[in-house]
C-alpha cells in the first residue's frame, strides 16, 4: 500500500512539475466559457450593407436610415451601378445590397407594388437568411405601420432560459468536453509516454500489481477533472447566473460516472497505440469530434440524418449532456434521468472490462 | 598550442546559475591520440564535452577544436568532428541504410561516397545482412557499433564519444575498442568519456575529473606509478577519496 | 538546399513507416468531412410541437393547420392544460408548445387583436431563437391572410414587400458554406499537431542532440521539417476537395491554382506555429496541450460555425492574429464566390507575414546551442 502511494505521488509530481500544461489545464475552462459565452451566437450584428438608390427621395432615405438605425447594420455607402455588386461581394466585406427602384416615394403613396430589392451574399447561407429577414421586417414595419389590424400577437415564454443565453447550453457541453479531454486523452498519452520512454517496463518489473499501476496513473487525472468540472459549475453559477436549484450530490455522482467511463476509454486507446502522437491523433478524432458534433452540444441531434442519429446513440457524451442539462437547468431528480444514467453506467462497465482485459493481456 | 594539437582548452569554465559544473579545466589533445575523459557521474564530463562540440556555450576560459574557437566558431567545429551521444542517436524507425544515408547526407557526402563507405562499413562490422532492418530490430551492441561507424563516416578530424559502451556486453566492448584503435590509426583523434576503468587502460592518455576540476592527467602507466597502485580502478578510487 | 532535401527525405520515410499514423492522417479527415457537414447544421427540420387549443374555433383550427402544413413542424400531440404541455417539455417530448387561449377568435373579430402563447424549450438558446423565428413568421403570414380576407383582397402584402435574391447560393444550402471551412480546419489540425509534436519528439528520444552537433543550419532543419507536412496538408486538401465536389456538389468558382496557392501560404504559417510550439516545449504532452489550447480558441472564433462579424470587438482583435480566421475567409471567398487573387490579397498578405514571423520564431526558438 505504501508503495502504491509512492507511485501516486510520482504521478502527481509529473502533473505538477509541468506548470505550463497545468496552467493550460486550469485556464482552459475560463477561456472556453468566455469564448463560448460571447463568440458562439447566431445573432447577427455589424453587417456591412450597401445601397443602390435610384430614387433618392424622402421615402428611400427614410427607409435607408431606418435600416441603418436598427443596430444590425453598418453602412458601406452607396453604389451607383448594379453591375458592380458582384465585384463588391467578391471582396467579401459587404453582405447585403439594398436596391431602390425609380420613383419609390410615388409608388408608396399611390399604394402600388413597391420596388425594393434585397440582394444578399448567400455564400454564408444562415447569415444571408437572417439579414434578409431582418431587413424585410424593417421595411414592412415602415410601410404597413398604419394598418396593423386585425392581428394575432404571439406571446413568447422561453422555458428554463428566458434570455436565450447560449452559455446555458455550453456549460454542460464544456464540462463534457474537458472531462473527456483530461480523463481520456491525458490518460492515454501518459500511459503511452511511459511506453515510449521505456519506463513502463520498469514499472511492470516492480512489485506493483498492474491494476495498481493503472489506478495510480489515473487518480491524479480523476482529481483534476473533477476539480475542473466544479470550477466550470462555479463560473456558470457566479458569472453567467445559471440556475442552480438542483441536486448537487446527484450531479457530482454523474460526474464521477462519466469520468470513470472516459478513463476507461483512455486506457483502451493506450493499449492499441505505441506512440504519444498516435494516441493523440486517435483521441482527437475518435473522442473530441464526437463530443463536439454528435452529442447535441452545439448542434441539435434531431436535425441530423438518421444514420448519424443512430451513431450518436453510442456516444457517451450524448447521454451525459442530456443528464446534466436536465439536472442543472430543469432541476429534475433521478427519476427523470435514470434511463440515461443506466446507459452511461452500462457503457462504463463495458469499457472498463474490455480495457482492463486488453491491458492485462498486453502487459503479461 | 602547437601544430599537432587538435583540442586545446585553457581555464574552460561552465556555470549553471550558482553551480559550477566545469571549473577552469585546461588540457591539450594531440592529433591521432586516444584521450580518455574519466570521472564519476556528475563530475562534469558530459558538460565539458558538450562545450567542446559546440552544443553548450562556455561561461569563461578559452578553447579551440580543430583550430576553431568554441566561442565564435561553434558551427565550423561541427563540420570537422563526429559525435556519438550518450542517449541513442540513430533513428529507430529508420533502417540501417537509411540512417547511414541520412547522416552521410547531412555531413555533405556525395551519393557515391555514401554508397562506397556504407559497403566498407557493412563489411567491417558485418552488418550487410541487416541493412534493411529497422534500428529498433537490431541488438543493442550492434546499434552502438553502427552509431560509432556512422559518427566517423564523414572522416572527421576528431570524434567525440560520450559513454559509448554503456550497457554493452564485454565482448562487444572489446570489439568496440578495436574499432576505436583503427580509427586512431587513421589519424582521427578520439575523445572518449567512460566510467569503465578497464577501458581507461586502453587510452593513450586519460584525465580524471572530480567536482568539475581535472584531478589527474597523464598516461595510464604514469598515473598508476604516481599513485603506487596496479590498476586504473585503484587510481580512480584514490582520487575520489581525496 | 541539399540539406533540406535530406531532412525532407528522412521525415517522409518516418511518416510513411508509421502505418497507423498514415491511416489516421487520411481516413480521419475523410470521415470528418463525411460526418461534419451533416451534423453541423442549425437547420431545423422537425420541431416537435404540442398544441393546447382552448378556443377550438375555426380560426384556431386554421392556425394549427398553418403550423402542421409547414415542413418544419411535427405536431406530436395535443394537451388540455398548460401544466401537461410543459411536462412534455421536461420529458423532452416537445420542443415547442402553442397555446391558444379561449375566445381568441372572438377577440380577434371584436377587438382587432388577440394573443397566443409560445412556450419554447430554451435550453439551447440558438435553437429556441430559430423556433421562435419560424413560428413568428407563420403568425405573420397568418395575420396577412386574415387581413387580406378582411380588406377584400385589395392588395396583398406580398406586393408591398421587398423582393430578395440570394447570390452565390440560391438554395441557401448550409453545407456549401460549411465545407470549405471544414477543409481548412482539417488541414490546420493535422498540420499543427503533427509539427507541434514532431521536433519535441526528437528531443524526448534524444536524436536531436545528434542533429545538433552536425553542421546543418537551423533554418535548413526547420524548413526540412515543415515541407513534408506541407505536402501532407495538400494531399489531405485534395482529398477533401474531391469529396466536397463529388459528394456534396460544392461549387468551386475560383481558380483551383489559387486555392492551392492560398493553401500553401496558409500551411506555411500553420506549420510555423506548430514548429515554434515544438521548439519551446519539453515534452510531447506539453506541446499537445499548448497546440490544443490555441487550435480550440482559433477554430471557435474563426467564424467557422458562427459569423465573425457579429463577435464582440475584443474577439475581433484576437482574430487579427488568428491564421485560421484568414484561411477560412480566403477559401470561402475563392471557392464560393470566385474571388480573384486581388480580392483576397489583404488576407493573403496577412497570412504570408504571419508565416514568415512564425517560421522565424521557430528557427530562433530552436536552439542548437544551449
Amino acid at each position: 500500500m505504501k508503495r502504491f502511494f509512492g507511485f501516486i505521488q510520482k504521478e502527481f509530481r509529473h502533473l505538477f512539475r509541468d506548470y505550463r500544461s497545468l496552467l493550460i489545464l486550469l485556464g482552459m475552462p475560463f477561456v472556453q466559457i468566455l469564448i463560448f459565452g460571447f463568440a458562439i451566437t447566431t445573432e447577427v450584428r455589424n453587417i456591412h450593407v450597401a445601397f443602390v438608390d435610384n430614387s433618392r427621395d424622402v421615402e428611400s432615405i427614410r427607409i435607408t436610415n431606418k435600416i441603418l438605425s436598427s443596430g444590425y447594420f453598418i453602412s458601406s455607402g452607396t453604389i451607383n451601378d448594379v453591375n458592380s455588386i458582384e465585384a463588391i461581394f467578391r471582396q467579401g466585406k459587404v453582405k447585403l445590397v439594398v436596391v431602390f427602384g425609380n420613383d419609390f416615394a410615388k409608388q408608396l403613396q399611390a399604394g402600388d407594388a413597391i420596388d425594393i430589392q434585397l440582394i444578399a451574399d448567400a455564400s454564408d447561407a444562415n447569415t444571408a437568411n437572417l439579414i434578409v429577414n431582418y431587413t424585410q421586417s424593417i421595411v414592412q414595419d415602415y410601410i404597413n405601420a398604419p394598418q396593423q389590424s386585425p392581428q394575432l400577437v404571439p406571446e413568447v415564454k422561453m422555458l428554463y432560459n428566458p434570455n436565450l443565453k447560449s452559455v446555458y447550453m455550453f456549460v454542460p457541453g464544456i464540462i463534457c468536453l474537458l472531462l473527456m479531454l483530461i480523463s481520456a486523452i491525458m490518460t492515454s498519452i501518459s500511459i503511452t509516454r511511459e511506453k515510449e520512454m521505456g519506463t513502463m517496463e520498469v514499472l511492470l518489473a516492480s512489485p506493483l500489481k498492474s491494476s495498481q499501476i493503472i489506478i495510480g496513473k489515473v487518480i491524479p487525472y480523476v482529481l483534476v477533472s473533477f476539480t475542473i468540472g466544479v470550477i466550470i459549475l462555479a463560473i456558470g453559477y457566479t458569472v453567467f447566473g445559471m440556475p442552480f436549484n438542483s441536486n448537487v450530490v446527484l450531479l457530482l455522482f454523474e460526474f464521477v460516472l462519466f469520468i470513470t467511463l472516459a478513463l476507461a476509454l483512455g486506457i483502451l486507446i493506450s493499449t492499441v497505440t505505441n506512440s504519444q502522437q498516435v494516441a493523440l491523433m486517435v483521441s482527437m478524432f475518435a473522442l473530441l469530434l464526437p463530443v463536439i458534433l454528435l452529442s447535441g452540444f452545439i448542434f441539435p441531434i434531431e436535425n441530423m440524418p438518421a444514420f448519424l442519429q443512430y451513431l450518436s446513440l453510442i456516444m457517451p457524451p450524448r447521454w451525459f449532456i442530456i443528464i446534466i442539462k436536465n439536472i442543472m437547468l430543469k432541476g429534475v431528480s433521478l427519476e427523470y434521468v435514470w434511463k440515461e444514467t443506466l446507459i452511461l453506467a452500462g457503457m462504463a462497465v463495458f469499457l472498463l472490462t474490455v480495457s482492463t482485459k486488453k491491458l492485462k493481456t498486453r502487459l503479461e | 598550442m602547437t601544430a599537432g594539437t587538435s583540442i586545446y582548452a585553457k581555464n574552460l569554465t561552465k556555470k549553471f546559475g550558482n553551480f559550477t559544473a566545469v571549473n577552469t579545466i585546461s588540457f591539450e589533445v594531440k592529433k591521432g591520440e586516444i584521450f580518455g575523459f574519466l570521472g564519476a557521474n556528475g563530475a562534469g564530463k558530459t558538460t565539458a564535452m558538450r562545450m567542446l562540440t559546440g552544443l553548450l556555450k562556455p561561461t569563461s576560459g578559452e578553447a579551440t577544436v580543430c583550430g576553431y574557437n568554441v566561442f565564435t566558431h561553434g558551427e565550423q567545429i561541427k563540420k570537422h568532428i563526429g559525435y556519438m551521444s550518450q542517449r541513442f542517436s540513430l533513428y529507430e524507425d529508420l533502417t540501417v541504410a537509411e540512417n547511414i544515408e541520412f547522416y552521410g547526407g547531412i555531413y555533405g557526402l556525395r551519393r557515391n561516397d555514401i554508397k562506397q563507405r556504407s559497403h566498407e562499413l557493412y563489411d567491417r562490422i558485418d552488418l550487410g545482412h541487416a541493412r534493411n532492418s529497422l534500428i529498433s530490430a537490431i541488438p543493442l551492441g550492434w546499434r552502438q557499433k553502427l552509431a560509432f561507424m556512422v559518427s566517423i563516416l564523414h572522416q572527421p578530424e576528431i570524434v567525440f564519444l560520450d559513454e559509448p559502451t554503456g550497457g554493452v556486453d564485454p565482448i562487444t566492448r572489446r570489439q568496440f575498442w578495436d574499432l576505436i584503435y583503427e580509427t586512431a590509426n587513421k589519424g582521427i583523434t578520439v575523445f572518449v568519456t567512460t566510467h569503465y576503468m578497464d577501458e581507461a587502460e586502453y587510452c593513450g592518455r586519460v584525465s580524471i575529473m572530480t567536482n568539475g576540476i581535472i584531478a589527474a592527467m597523464g598516461h595510464p602507466q604514469e598515473l598508476k606509478q604516481q599513485y603506487g597502485v596496479a590498476t586504473m580502478n585503484e587510481v580512480f578510487i584514490k582520487i575520489a577519496r581525496q | 538546399m541539399r540539406n533540406i532535401f535530406i531532412i525532407v527525405k528522412k521525415e517522409i520515410r518516418q511518416i510513411l513507416r508509421d502505418k497507423l499514423m498514415m491511416l489516421i492522417i487520411f481516413v480521419m479527415p475523410t470521415l470528418q468531412l463525411l460526418i461534419l457537414p451533416l451534423a453541423a447544421t442549425f437547420e431545423m427540420k422537425e420541431i416537435k410541437m404540442y398544441v393546447v387549443d382552448f378556443d377550438n374555433s375555426p380560426t384556431s383550427r386554421d392556425l394549427i393547420n398553418k403550423f402542421s402544413s409547414s415542413p418544419f413542424y411535427n405536431i406530436v400531440g395535443s394537451a388540455y392544460s398548460h401544466r401537461q404541455a410543459e411536462a412534455n417539455i421536461i420529458s423532452n417530448k416537445a420542443d415547442f408548445v402553442l397555446e391558444i387561449p379561449a375566445n381568441m377568435e372572438r377577440e380577434l373579430q371584436t377587438l382587432g387583436a388577440a394573443k397566443v402563447q409560445f412556450v419554447v424549450n430554451a435550453i439551447n438558446g440558438m435553437v429556441a431563437g430559430l423556433i421562435n423565428g419560424y413560428s413568428t413568421a407563420i403568425i405573420a403570414d397568418f395575420n396577412s391572410e386574415i387581413r387580406t380576407e378582411l380588406t377584400g383582397g385589395k392588395y396583398t402584402n406580398q406586393l408591398r414587400a421587398p423582393t430578395y435574391s440570394y447570390w452565390f447560393n440560391p438554395q441557401l444550402d448550409y453545407k456549401t458554406y460549411m465545407i470549405p471551412g471544414i477543409l481548412i480546419m482539417m488541414v490546420s489540425i493535422i498540420g499543427l499537431f503533427l509539427t507541434a509534436m514532431n521536433m519535441v519528439r526528437e528531443k524526448e528520444i534524444g536524436t536531436i542532440e545528434q542533429i545538433n552537433v552536425t553542421p546543418i543550419r537551423k533554418y535548413e532543419f526547420i524548413i526540412g521539417k515543415s515541407l513534408p507536412f506541407c505536402l501532407i496538408g495538400l494531399v489531405v486538401l485534395t482529398l477533401g476537395l474531391l469529396l466536397a465536389m463529388l459528394i456534396y456538389d460544392v461549387p468551386v468558382l475560383g481558380s483551383i491554382w489559387l486555392i492551392y496557392g492560398v493553401a500553401m501560404v496558409y500551411l506555411f504559417a500553420v506549420l510555423g506555429i506548430g514548429l515554434f510550439i515544438s521548439a519551446i516545449s519539453d515534452t510531447q504532452q506539453q506541446a499537445m496541450f499548448v497546440a490544443w489550447f490555441f487550435v480550440m480558441i482559433f477554430i471557435l472564433i474563426s467564424g467557422l460555425f458562427t459569423p465573425s462579424e457579429s463577435m464582440p470587438d475584443w474577439l475581433k482583435g484576437i482574430n487579427t492574429v488568428n491564421p485560421i480566421y484568414y484561411g477560412i475567409k480566403m477559401i470561402r471567398m475563392v471557392m464560393l464566390k470566385g474571388a480573384s487573387f486581388y480580392d483576397i490579397l489583404p488576407e493573403l498578405k496577412a497570412v504570408a507575414i504571419y508565416g514568415v514571423c512564425a517560421m522565424s520564431l521557430a528557427v530562433r526558438a530552436y536552439r542548437k546551442r544551449v
